[in-house]
Parts: C-alpha cells; sequence; structure tokens
C-alpha cells in the first residue's frame, strides 16, 4: 500500500480579516514529484510554510508520513525549505551553509565536510565550497539552496518558486535538473509555482489553486486535457472556451466546453466538412499573433465566441500568417478534444 | 545637476564657511590646551604639554572622567539589552500597539534635555528617595539610558528591516530550535548595528550635561559637569582645554568607528 508523505485535512488558515488557506484536503504520496499551482495569493504558498511549520493553521490537520506534526515547530519535521530569495546565510561560506543542516545534528566535522562536498558535487558546484554566497551568481546561488535542503537527506523537500528568480534558459535548465536529480534522490519534492509551464514539465501531479481552495488535482495531462473548472481550463494553457449558446451552435450542446488552441486545424472556409465524429466552426480570422515557431490565430466565430488556434509554421513564414488577418477560415478539431467543463465559475 | 561657475564657487565658499564656524573653535580650544600663556594670548608664544601634565595631576578631572566612563559604560550596558529586545519585538512581531510602541520609544530623543531632566529629577525624588536611594551615579546612569536606548533600538531595527526574516526560518527549518537561530544566524547579521548602536550611545552619554545636571547626586561629577564648574576660573582655564581635548577626542573615536561600521554591513548586507 502507498502510504502518504503528506496528508493535509481541513486545513485553514486566515490572517485578520483575509482568509489565505480555506479548507485544503489533499494527500501527496511517497517519492512524487508534487506541484501547487496557481496565481499570487491563491495560497499556494500559505500551504508550503504551513507544512513547513512557519504558520500554524487556524483549524485542520498536518500529518507527515502518519505522523501529526499540526503543532509541531519547523525544526521538530523531517522537512527542510527552498527559499525563494534562496536564504543562504551570507556571513557563511558555501560550504559551511550546506554542511549547517549536518553541524546541528552535530556530526562530526571531517563526515559533514565531506558530506557537503558531495552535495555540493551533485548540484554540479564543486571546487566552489570557499566562496561567500554574494560572490555567486543566481543560479549558482539557487544550486546552493538545494544543496544545502538536500544534504541531511530529510523526507521531504519544499520549493518555494525556486526558479522564480531564474532568466528563462537557466529556468528550463534547472527544470530538467531538479526532475532529474528527485528521481536520483528519492525525496518527495513539494513544488509551489504559477508557472503552468513549469509544472507541467516536471511534476507526477499537480494540485490548481485558486482562493485559499484546491481546483482540481491530477497529472499534467488530466490537468491538461480533461480539466475539471473553467478556471483550470484558462488558468493552464490558453483560455479557450465555448459557453453557451456558441456551443449550442457548434456542438449542438449548452453547456461550458474547453477546447485547447493546437488540437485545432485551420482550414479554408470552403474546405470540405464531412468528416464524422469532427465538430467545425467558421468564422473570421480577428487577430494574427507570430511566435516564430507557431501563429496564434484569434477567430471570432459566426456562431458568437472567440476560440484561439495554433498552428506550427511548417510552411508559413512571418509574411504568411500576416495576410491571415481578416480572411474567413473553418476551425475543425475532433469531438472528444471538447472537454466539457461546469458553467459556474 | 549642471551649476553655473560662480555658484559652484559660491556653494564651496558656504560650505567653507560652515566647517569654518564648526571646527576652527575646536582647534582653538586644542592650541590653547598646547599654549604656555595662562590667559591664552594670541598668537601663542610658544607650545607646551605643561598643562597637559598639570591635568593629570588633577585629580578633580582625573575622578570626573573615571565616572564619565563608568556612567557611559552603564548607560550603554543598558541601551544594548533593551534596545536590542525591543527593536526585535517591533521588528520582527505583529503585536496590538506596535506603531505606539515604536514611536514612544523613540520619543525620549527628540525630548528636550531639560524636560527629562525635571521630570527625572522630580521622579528620583518622590519614588526613591522615601526608599532610601539618594541621587548619585546609579541616577545618572538610568538618566543617559533614557536616549541611549533610543540609538541601540533604531540601528538594531533598520538592521533588521533590511535583513529578511527567512534567514531565521531557514536556520529553523534546517534544524535549528529558536535560540540556537539565534545565535548562528541573527545575532551575527545584527553585531554590526549592535556595536555602532553602543559606539554612539556611549559617546551620547560621554558628553551630556543637561539631564545630568538633574540626576547626579552631590558627590557625582562627570567630565562635562567638572568643565561647567572649572571654565569660570582663570586659573584653570588651560586645564580645562586639555579636558575638553580629551572630551572631544573620546568622543570622536567612538563616532568614527560607528560610522565605518554602519558603511561597512551597508555594502555586504544584500545577498
Amino acid at each position: 500500500m502507498e502510504s502518504s508523505a503528506v496528508r493535509l485535512r481541513g486545513l485553514r488558515k486566515s490572517f485578520g480579516e483575509t482568509t489565505a488557506v480555506d479548507g485544503v484536503d489533499l494527500d501527496i504520496r511517497d517519492g512524487e514529484f508534487f506541484s501547487m499551482l496557481g496565481p499570487s495569493g491563491s495560497g499556494k504558498t500559505t500551504v508550503l510554510r504551513l507544512i513547513a511549520g512557519f504558520e500554524t493553521p487556524t483549524a485542520g490537520r498536518i500529518e507527515l508520513a502518519g505522523r501529526d506534526v499540526t503543532r509541531l515547530a519547523p525544526f521538530e519535521r523531517d522537512v527542510h525549505t527552498v527559499f525563494q530569495d534562496y536564504a543562504l546565510f551570507p556571513h557563511m561560506t558555501v560550504e559551511q551553509n550546506v554542511a549547517y543542516p549536518l553541524k546541528i545534528r552535530r556530526v562530526p566535522r571531517a563526515e559533514r565536510l565531506a558530506r557537503a562536498r558531495e552535495a555540493l558535487a551533485e548540484v554540479r558546484l564543486d571546487g566552489f565550497g570557499r566562496r561567500r554566497p554574494a560572490q555567486l551568481s543566481g543560479g549558482q546561488r539557487q544550486r546552493v539552496a538545494l544543496a544545502r535542503a538536500l544534504v541531511g537527506r530529510p523526507r521531504l523537500l519544499l520549493l518555494d518558486e525556486p526558479l522564480g528568480a531564474l532568466d528563462l534558459k537557466l529556468r528550463e535548465q534547472m527544470q530538467v535538473e531538479l526532475k532529474a536529480l528527485q528521481r536520483e534522490v528519492g525525496i518527495t519534492f513539494v513544488f509551489v509555482t504559477h508557472d503552468q509551464e513549469e509544472a507541467l514539465t516536471m511534476s507526477d501531479r499537480i494540485a490548481v489553486f485558486r482562493q485559499g481552495r484546491i481546483e482540481q488535482v491530477g497529472t499534467p495531462a488530466e490537468i491538461y486535457e480533461r480539466p475539471a473548472t473553467p478556471f483550470v481550463a484558462s488558468f493552464v494553457g490558453t483560455s479557450n472556451l465555448l459557453r453557451g449558446e456558441a456551443a449550442r451552435r457548434v456542438l449542438g450542446e449548452e453547456g461550458t466546453y474547453s477546447v485547447r488552441p493546437e488540437k485545432i486545424r485551420v482550414l479554408k472556409e470552403s474546405a470540405d466538412a464531412d468528416d464524422p465524429g469532427h465538430v467545425c466552426a467558421v468564422g473570421t480570422v480577428a487577430e494574427v499573433v507570430y511566435l516564430g515557431d507557431t501563429t496564434r490565430l484569434l477567430v471570432d466565430l459566426d456562431a458568437g465566441g472567440r476560440l484561439t488556434a495554433l498552428q506550427q509554421n511548417l510552411e508559413t513564414s512571418a509574411e504568411d500568417v500576416a495576410a491571415y488577418r481578416g480572411t474567413r477560415v473553418r476551425l475543425q478539431w475532433h469531438r472528444r478534444h471538447a472537454v466539457r467543463v461546469p458553467d459556474s465559475d | 545637476m549642471h551649476l553655473s561657475r560662480p555658484a559652484r564657487i559660491a556653494l564651496r565658499l558656504a560650505a567653507g564657511l560652515g566647517f569654518a564656524v564648526i571646527y576652527a573653535p575646536l582647534l582653538l580650544v586644542v592650541v590653547n590646551s598646547l599654549n604656555p600663556d595662562r590667559s591664552a594670548s594670541w598668537p601663542p608664544p610658544g607650545l607646551t604639554l605643561h598643562w597637559w601634565a598639570t591635568a593629570w595631576d588633577n585629580s578633580g578631572a582625573r575622578s570626573a572622567l573615571w565616572v564619565s566612563l563608568k556612567a557611559g559604560l552603564g548607560a550603554t550596558a543598558i541601551a544594548l539589552v533593551l534596545g536590542t529586545l525591543a527593536a526585535f519585538a517591533v521588528a520582527r512581531h505583529r503585536f496590538f500597539g506596535r506603531e505606539t510602541v515604536s514611536f514612544v520609544l523613540v520619543l525620549p530623543i527628540a525630548l528636550p534635555g531639560i524636560v527629562t531632566g525635571i521630570a527625572l529629577n522630580s521622579a528620583f525624588g518622590t519614588v526613591l528617595r522615601p526608599l532610601g536611594v539618594g541621587l548619585g551615579l546609579f541616577t545618572v546612569v538610568v538618566g543617559h539610558a533614557t536616549f541611549c536606548v533610543v540609538i541601540v533600538y533604531n540601528n538594531v531595527v533598520a538592521r533588521l528591516r533590511r535583513t529578511p526574516g527567512s534567514y531565521e526560518e531557514a536556520a529553523m527549518d534546517l534544524g535549528a530550535h529558536s535560540l540556537r537561530a539565534f545565535a548562528d544566524v541573527t545575532f551575527p547579521l545584527v553585531r554590526p548595528a549592535l556595536l555602532a548602536g553602543g559606539l554612539l550611545a556611549f559617546a551620547l552619554s560621554f558628553d551630556e550635561i543637561v539631564v545630568t545636571t538633574f540626576t547626579a547626586g552631590p558627590g557625582v561629577q562627570t567630565l562635562p559637569l567638572w568643565i561647567f564648574e572649572n571654565m569660570t576660573r582663570p586659573r584653570q582655564a588651560p586645564v580645562v582645554s586639555v579636558v575638553a581635548v580629551v572630551l572631544v577626542a573620546l568622543s570622536v573615536i567612538p563616532v568614527y568607528a560607528a560610522q565605518r561600521l554602519s558603511s561597512d554591513t551597508a555594502a555586504t548586507s544584500r545577498v
């Protein structure tokens, strides 16, 4: 049987008048790379801080590996955190920073230095031990923070938007490295982010947060292909909803439906539409956004509403796609790619 | 900002004049302490260390120096403890009335010394005298501590505000209990602010005269009090100059050190 690394039950946290976390139930499995995704202010960071023990819940229960830790201090929990600002101690060298958790556990000096060097090698920072944090680049500091949090081999690692301060190139590289590192050490990672792409890239499972509650928990594919609410559909990926009258005219049924932009084929208006299992909608191209590898077409449907379609620039160049603006097109997608989501927002 | 040539010259002259007004009299005191003529005739007929030797042998001045040192160290010690505790409370905890506490803490430095002095004098009279405790060195220390606390508090609070709370959280997260996190992480980070605050507090206490006048008992004479009493006696004039120079030196050193410390820490505080 699979044990839960983290179990949250009825978790609530209020700061004065505002409720940051409003009744969260969640099970995170052992060894999982789990992301908490949501816009700023959705409560994801507060949940992380509750798990770490920096905040005490207003109500509810937190279990780590089956043990109730709701009222325990951070130093009584087998959890380490990688902070958003890294929080490397500026008055210690990189090596002293990494060795710090071992020093507290009274690991003998020689052993803790050896283990600190090992941990630094794990994040490809061998030879940087004698430097001060101020002498490192942002990406290097990020790795030191990782090494420091991993050196004591906690059961659970919490990461609070650790890639937020890095530039795009480095961020993409670190996404791959983080995932590889997690697989290697086999520790449960709980990763907080507002970047849906980051969450989709790295996670085994994702929880989507909104206004202190969880909207949906699932694998990246489930979240992306089968959004449970309009909010999830619009926050993860591009918002592409068919509602009410438009849905009835295009799909033959009332309701709110989500269609992912890359599932939509853009054809000439006159193209043959007799494909069973497919759905068609004609409209006018309102806007063209050239993105290099792809082009984003915003199409106003005759049936009402607007859909975004994503096209690979296989044969087309920037000049070609610019000519699409104002033309009439027929959009086509497979019926199963129109996913019904609850109407209420 | 672009300035015309005449404007630049005028501003430089004004700045020079300003500094001259402040520092020329101090320089004069130094020269007078070396002037062989007791009535400080100008220009000095020569230079001598005679008055320095005389001052050294003056038991009144020596014991006053000793009293000033004790008062300064005592007030600084109290200020370091209370100011630091208050700074942590205000900068690191949320509680009802925090803004008010912060304001009330800083207020004593703005109050006129004469008001503080009179208030303390009557308070000591009504509270301590019935207990059999008269005015003395102890009351001077308490009087000085009222404004020394402000200096330490301001320094430490500024430092804490620039130091993210995540350092302490990180230490606790990595297994350090609260006291350990303080000793390993927080204290090293605020140490420069403690030193700077302590040095400034000492300097402030060392040359204080108004509050001291109202809180010192009959037998207690600090260096500034001694100068004030002796400067009207023509016979003592050169010795007073010597003592004044000593006072200047002892005040300049801590202020200079404190400023060095503050600028050092400002440069390395962000990581």
